[in-house]
């Protein structure tokens, strides 16, 4: 098991390194100065070239990979956009996103597989078949348009304000209300961005019970008399629910970048609308630290979804 | 487990429903303060190292310059200087006269040292600034006393007045500081109405009253710019109150008119839309077919379906409203039958009947570029690829990523024709865009000469007078009306949204106040923004 463990690090290790190596390639070879943005005739050459040189952008690109790192680590790494330790700016904005990411996970599990094993127990009523065109629909419905359809009903419908983190008038307003005005504003964008999630879930618990449901153990724990409830919830359930670990993989990193057009959309200080800004702006700093931390998440996610599989299933053993 | 399971649904209902009934329930609130959508958020609270709008906006509130353009951005007025003092000559001298007794937000007092600091962080090549190019013709700067300030040039340079209305820098907060990752450009102090409270990112910022302004106290509390990344939520923060001020899109006027309780206001912009010939290019080299061209675009209608009518066409390289643009220049009028001619003068018919037209057997196809990500653009694009096809020109019509554009195409000269435009400060001397130097690293990419256009350009910025610099600059508009190296499309017309509460207000001696309404001025509707307040007693409409 710790062999296992060790070389499994080794290699998240050294696929963090070829990861970054490739982001900052792709990165800084496209088109486009974090300096000359846009055409300002007041602007003379000769001074973008002096403000590139002192981002160092005048150096060898293996040069400045390993500047970056440099600068990461010791802590001296700025955005150019704004001259700010990069690691602050991402800090300030985690926990927005993350709490947005969550509360959108929370949404998507706790409906998704009670209407799962609702539709399995009976497939293809006219209540499943229901189920199966609100998926789709789920699917198929960009959130984005959603969402703007959405906002403009809340904002005709209730005259209330939906966008950013709080209400921004909040004059008058008693400290429970103030609690409200925030839950308020964080449950529009998490439901939004839950339906995705609940429609694809909804349909892997359903499809994943059935599978179960025709299993010889089924059989045998209704045929020794135990309740349906029992069968379904306590050992059709348990089993169903294996495949899901693999999401858990992808759980992690979406918990960061999940959000991005939601982020843009309803105004949320995020950290997906940085990295989006970043990318429009060249902000290699900001991209690069961005894009380093959702992969060691993803690779943190693939590790524990692995672990996770040898304590679930015991058919997985590792050597 | 079941019962579990199913709670959660019920849970998630019954919290919406909470909220629902909350939501509904609340009446709306009423504040003596201004709040204002940003489409960004800004980057540097410090006028030197700021570039983008929503900082600029910020530090014209926080900071102040020495001196300032009037309402009719026809010259200057005092900001920090009280007067200052002109001696022409070879080596002209430029003497600001300061006020006395400005004091910093923090409560230290303002003098001609902090100026000389701001001056002396411009000119370092440390310094992350574009600002830098303002001054390049700055010889020296003195400190004459702690309240007079002296700047000599090495040449006649009149652009050079406006640059001082750069803010000023506090040099006691700054002296030890690096000016690029300081703290400061993100709690900034200045000599400004307002003073900086807070900065949530990408969410706001809160500026309050300095009451110690050297111009009064301003009327309103507190301004607020609230970051909301796209217009059309802008909108709908305005009608929940969220918002009070917003730029509104041609396509939203109708709607925003509308609504009883906002007043909207249309304004001249500082900048144009225009076609750029690559003169390089021999399809684009004779005068003939360039204003044939512009003769076959039929402007006025381009302006109504793209711009819903919000934009003025103009004839040469200014913006219309303002005192350097000759309105004896008439824009080329629509008239195909005129552009056919001129096209046939100089040689260009359709001789194997293809319908495209053709000289020495070459057609008259080219390609007309522009960035993507700019819906007006895009727009104005097809329309002109469509209204020069009817008169035989083929043109192909492409976008590409700002950057690939401006690398790849533009800079590299490697374009026939492209679609762009230009945002001007209000002084006229746009010396960078045309005069021949500036086609190798310049902003004459369209490779534009004319040797009496750039004998003109150099003698305008010499020219401190202003009714001498007006005869100039006409004359230069109507050089390059006659050349059409662009094809001048439109300058837009800005439309801003404001709630109706906001008043302007006078005391008089009595201590009385006096109402009046906000006025659109040519320096743009916040011209007089520390008179801005909100009434106590106005019932709002719901």
């Amino acid at each position: 098991m710790t062999r296992f463990l060790f070389k499994r690090l080794l290699q998240l290790f050294i696929t963090l390194i070829g990861i970054s190596i490739l982001s900052w390639i792709i990165i800084t070879q496209a088109p486009g100065s974090p300096i000359a943005l846009t055409m300002d005739p007041k602007v003379s050459p000769k001074i973008i070239e002096q403000m590139e040189k002192n981002y160092d952008l005048d150096k060898p690109i293996y040069q400045q990979y390993f500047l970056w790192l440099k600068k990461l680590f010791t802590g001296k790494l700025y955005s150019f956009k704004d001259g700010r330790p990069v690691l602050e700016k991402i800090g300030e904005r985690i926990w927005n996103t993350l709490l947005l990411n969550l509360v959108a996970t929370l949404i998507i599990f706790s409906l998704a597989i009670p209407l799962g094993v609702f539709s399995a127990r009976r497939p293809y009523s006219f209540l499943d078949n229901l189920g199966t065109f609100g998926a789709y629909l789920g699917l198929s419905i960009p959130g984005f348009w959603l969402a703007y359809l959405v906002i403009l009903a809340t904002v005709k419908l209730f005259g209330y304000p939906v966008l950013g983190l709080r209400s921004f008038v909040i004059e008058g307003l008693s400290p429970p209300e103030i609690v409200l005005d925030r839950i308020w504003h964080l449950m529009l964008p998490a439901s939004i961005m839950a339906i995705h999630g609940i429609a694809g879930l909804s349909r892997y618990t359903r499809s994943s019970m059935l599978e179960v449901i025709r299993q010889d153990y089924i059989r045998t724990a209704k045929s020794k008399g135990l309740p349906e409830e029992v069968v379904y919830y306590k050992h059709a359930l348990r089993n169903a629910l294996l495949p899901i670990i693999t999401l858990f993989g992808f759980l992690i990193p979406g918990l960061i970048g999940g959000s991005i057009i939601m982020e843009s959309v309803f105004a949320w200080p995020g950290i997906g609308r940085l990295a989006y800004q970043a990318v429009l702006a060249r902000d290699y700093p900001v991209v690069m630290t961005i894009l380093t931390i959702s992969a060691v998440l993803t690779l943190i996610g693939n590790f524990i979804a692995d672990l996770l599989y040898g304590v679930a299933d015991p058919r997985i053993r590792y050597q | 487990m079941k019962t579990v399971l199913l709670s959660f649904p019920l849970l998630f209902l019954i919290l919406l429903g909470i909220n629902l009934i909350f939501v509904s329930s609340r009446p709306t609130p009423m504040v003596n303060q201004l709040i204002i959508s940003s489409i960004g958020d800004a980057s540097y609270l410090n006028p030197v190292l700021a570039q983008d709008s929503a900082s600029s906006d910020i530090n014209g509130l926080v900071f102040n310059g020495l001196i300032k353009y009037n309402r009719d951005l026809q010259g200057f007025v005092g900001d920090l200087a009280e007067s200052w003092e002109i001696r022409p000559g070879p080596e002209p001298e430029i003497t600001f006269f300061l006020r006395r007794g400005v004091l910093w937000h923090d409560g230290k007092p303002f003098s001609a040292e902090d100026v000389k600091f701001t001056y002396d962080k411009i000119m370092d090549e440390k310094t992350q600034t574009v600002r830098r190019s303002d001054y390049e013709l700055v010889k020296k700067v003195e400190v004459v006393d702690p309240y007079t300030f002296r700047v000599t040039y090495k040449q006649p340079f009149s652009p050079g007045l406006g640059t001082w209305g750069i803010g000023i820098l506090p040099k006691h907060r700054l002296e030890k500081e690096d000016i690029n990752t300081t703290s400061f450009n993100r709690s900034p102090i200045g000599t400004g109405p307002f003073r900086f409270v807070e900065w949530v990112s990408d969410e706001k910022i809160v500026l309050e009253a300095n009451p110690r302004y050297f111009e009064g106290r301003p009327q309103l509390d507190r301004i607020i710019y609230r970051i909301i990344p796209e217009t059309s939520l802008s909108e709908m923060e305005l009608l929940t109150r969220g918002v009070d001020y917003y730029g509104v899109l041609p396509h939203q006027y109708q709607r925003m008119n509308e609504i009883p309780f906002l007043k909207i206001y249309s304004q001249p912009s500082l900048s144009y839309t225009y076609i750029g010939y690559n003169l390089k290019n021999p399809l684009f080299q004779d005068k003939r077919v360039r204003q044939a061209l512009t003769h076959a675009i039929h402007r006025e209608e381009i302006v109504q379906y793209v711009l819903y009518g919000f934009g003025n066409v103009i004839s040469g390289p200014f913006p219309s409203h303002l005192w350097y643009y000759n309105p004896n220049v008439k824009p080329l009028p629509y008239d195909p039958v005129k552009a056919k001619k001129l096209l046939t003068e100089a040689g260009w018919r359709d001789t194997d009947g293809d319908g495209v037209l053709d000289r020495e057997g070459k057609p008259f196809r080219f390609k007309l570029i522009t960035n993507s990500g700019n819906d007006i653009r895009r727009d104005v694009g097809v329309l002109v690829q469509r209204q020069l096809r009817e008169l035989g020109i083929d043109v192909t019509f492409e976008t590409y990523e700002w950057s690939v554009f401006l690398k790849n195409f533009i800079n590299a000269k490697h374009f026939d024709a492209c679609i762009l435009g230009w945002s001007l400060s209000p002084d006229p001397d746009d010396y960078m865009i045309w005069h021949s130097s500036q086609i190798e690293k310049g902003f004459n990419f369209i490779s534009y000469v004319n040797p009496e256009a750039d004998r003109l350009w150099e003698e305008g910025r010499k020219e401190y007078d202003l009714e001498r610099r007006r005869k100039i600059y006409w004359r230069i508009h109507e050089l390059i009306a006659e050349d059409q190296p662009y094809t001048f499309l439109f300058s837009p017309i800005g439309i801003s949204a404001l709630q109706k509460k906001f008043v302007l207000v006078e005391r008089d001696p009595s201590g009385r106040e006096i109402y009046r309404p906000i006025q659109m001025e040519k320096a743009g509707l916040m011209y007089d923004l520390i008179k801005w307040y909100v009434p106590r007693g106005i019932v709002m409409e719901k």
